[in-house]
């Protein structure tokens, strides 16, 4: 048994003549929490759907738990520790909450006890007895993470889980990611609000026409995108001494009001710069803020198209 | 098995929630009492009639419910559960495609076959208490094989209905397939067949003319609930001219199990090709 919880082996994948995916090759170790960005049509649904078997790849090879989701006589056994959030799932309208949690726990043979657990935990249980058709998109959404997690899966894939949660629900969830990661689950992560799940990713992997752009943790792919970070200073400096000081090591000055700076440094001066300026007797407060998951993603989707 | 049975359970809770298959059913059922009760009424008379002529026009009935109620049942049964997500999340799930159609079909066959019972049952039974004609014991001689080959039409329709629902790629393509099949079937085939008959001016041999009433199950069907009342033929149409070598039920109902079994199977092979 492998440390990986997933392999994926120079894989290639096509739609007609449409390369889906390109030669992508990905490691995650169990117990990750990774995000799988991309804009539309860059090749996440592709990935997910060949994690889940229900794709196989042109070449190379993709493995799960050492298990070949697509072919091999254990992938059966594989789906059951397995959770999947697809995108845009709304259920069947006729049925209850908890008819269908049922329905799908029945499939996995989750317990009765386990339904009703998680039916509490998303916040469900006051509705549970209410027709499908009768929720809002959030509560379809917080069955269908319901959904996801029972038998306590080993790996779960969620794709764009907090498109109609409310504010409460996207922190509960989160939460409940952090947990899972503490218990060992290998978590995948698709979703356009970046910077909700920035704190919660240990890794993001970027794709883009079917290849992978960047893979890495945020300070890897903040190092590798070499991003400048900003610097606001409260208080007041000698700006024309400063002025004359930082044109040439790639420093930025910027004067937002009449007690505050923005500086814009290379993070190879980001220390020597604040050196100086916890120096400065007129500086009252210093606030650093570094590439953001969405300033990286951005800047290597504009790469990419260049 | 136990995978199969809790698809058929859940389909069976959904479909009997379906409002559409319920009004039809109601409607069913209401029509053949009626049809019971006022089926002479063209004939002159208001009353109860002859056993057989009650069947001829509660066949007629069926072929133009039932088929309607197993296409609304079943329509949308991948298709639909492709569009509301449902059917990657199932996919994803320790289940064959194989069995999740089995399922559904365990569970709509089973609807199908309490709204054919429920509709009939109760038109059978007021004959049965009411009519003055008809005897118990004719009654049980021919209604029951009416009553079974009304919900092996039934899973008919619902075959071709997953066939319809495996082969289209939206939902709304669905309705009209499922629209397209159920006036093939009930109005389109017989006249085509009656249009031939006319322009070649009945040339051609009786014997072509009954299997081609084989490519029809609602024909079948037809044909297979005149076996038994040789008066009813000239009441039956167009199906009164099959050779009496297909008039033997054990023929007839062999040929609707192969219009269960072919399009079942096609929806089958279809659907594991099928990319979600």
């Amino acid at each position: 048994m492998t440390q990986d919880a997933i392999q994926l082996d120079e894989v290639t994948l096509r739609y007609g003549q449409v390369k889906a995916l390109d030669g992508i090759s990905l490691t995650i170790p169990r117990g990750e929490v990774i995000g799988l960005l991309g804009h539309n049509g860059a090749g996440k649904t592709t990935t997910i759907k060949l994690l889940l078997g229900l794709l196989s790849p042109a070449s190379g090879a993709v493995r799960v738990f050492d298990t070949d989701p697509a072919h091999s006589p254990r992938a059966h056994e594989l789906r059951r520790q397995i959770g999947y959030l697809p995108e845009n799932l709304s259920f069947y309208p006729q049925l209850s909450g908890r008819e269908t949690l049922r329905y799908f726990a029945r499939l996995k043979g989750a317990s009765q006890q386990e339904q009703n657990r998680l039916l509490q935990e998303v916040g469900l249980s006051h509705a549970a007895d209410r027709r499908v058709k009768t929720y809002s998109k959030g509560m379809r959404q917080r069955l269908g993470l319901a959904q996801a997690l029972l038998n306590q899966p080993k790996l779960l894939i969620l794709d764009e889980p907090t498109v109609g949660l409310d504010p409460v629900a996207t922190r509960d969830l989160y939460n409940r990611i952090d947990i899972l990661k503490q218990q060992g689950t290998t978590v995948i992560l698709c979703s356009h609000v970046l910077a909700g799940i920035e704190e919660h990713i240990d890794r993001a992997v970027i794709l883009a026409g079917g290849r992978i752009l960047a893979l890495g943790n945020l300070d890897e792919l903040r190092h590798a995108a070499q991003l400048p970070m900003h610097i606001r200073v409260r208080g007041s400096l000698p700006e024309e001494g400063w002025m004359s000081r930082i044109g040439e090591q790639g420093v930025s000055l910027e004067r937002i009001n009449g007690s505050q700076y923005l500086f814009t440094t290379p993070e190879s001066e980001k220390i020597p710069l604040l050196r100086t300026l916890v120096k400065e007797p007129g500086v009252k407060d210093i606030e650093i803020s570094e590439p953001s998951l969405e300033a990286i993603y951005t800047f290597f989707s504009s790469q990419w198209r260049m | 098995m136990r995978t199969i049975l809790i698809v058929a359970a859940k389909e069976f809770q959904d479909g009997v929630r379906n409002r559409w298959v319920a009004a039809i059913s109601i409607m069913l059922a209401l029509f053949a009492m009626g049809i019971s009760y006022f089926g002479a009424a063209a004939s002159g008379g208001v009353g109860f009639t002859s056993l057989s002529t009650t069947i001829v026009s509660l066949s007629s009935l069926a072929i133009f419910l039932i088929p309607l109620i197993a296409l609304i049942l079943a329509y949308d049964t991948i298709v639909g559960e492709e569009e509301q997500g449902t059917l990657i999340l199932l996919l994803t799930y320790p289940l064959q495609r194989s069995q999740l159609m089995a399922g559904k079909f365990v569970g709509h066959a089973g609807i199908m076959a309490l709204a054919t019972l429920l509709g009939f049952a109760s038109a059978g039974l007021m004959i049965a208490i009411f009519s003055p004609v008809v005897s118990m014991e004719e009654l049980l001689s021919a209604y029951p094989l009416f009553v079974f080959s009304s919900i092996l039409l039934g899973w008919i329709f619902i075959a071709m209905a997953y066939l319809i629902s495996a082969v289209a790629s939206e939902k709304s393509r669905a309705t009209g397939l499922a629209l397209a099949v159920w006036f093939l079937f009930v109005f389109v085939f017989d006249l085509a067949l009656l249009g031939m008959l006319v322009a070649t001016g009945g040339s051609v041999a009786d014997e072509l003319f009954s299997y081609l009433l084989l490519f029809n199950p609602t024909d079948i069907f037809r044909l297979l609930n005149l076996t038994s009342f040789e008066a009813t033929r000239v009441q039956a149409g167009l199906v009164s001219i099959a050779s009496d070598e297909l008039m033997r039920p054990v023929v007839l109902i062999i040929s609707m199990v192969f219009w269960i079994v072919i399009p079942y199977l096609l929806a089958v092979w279809r659907f594991k090709r099928r990319v979600v």
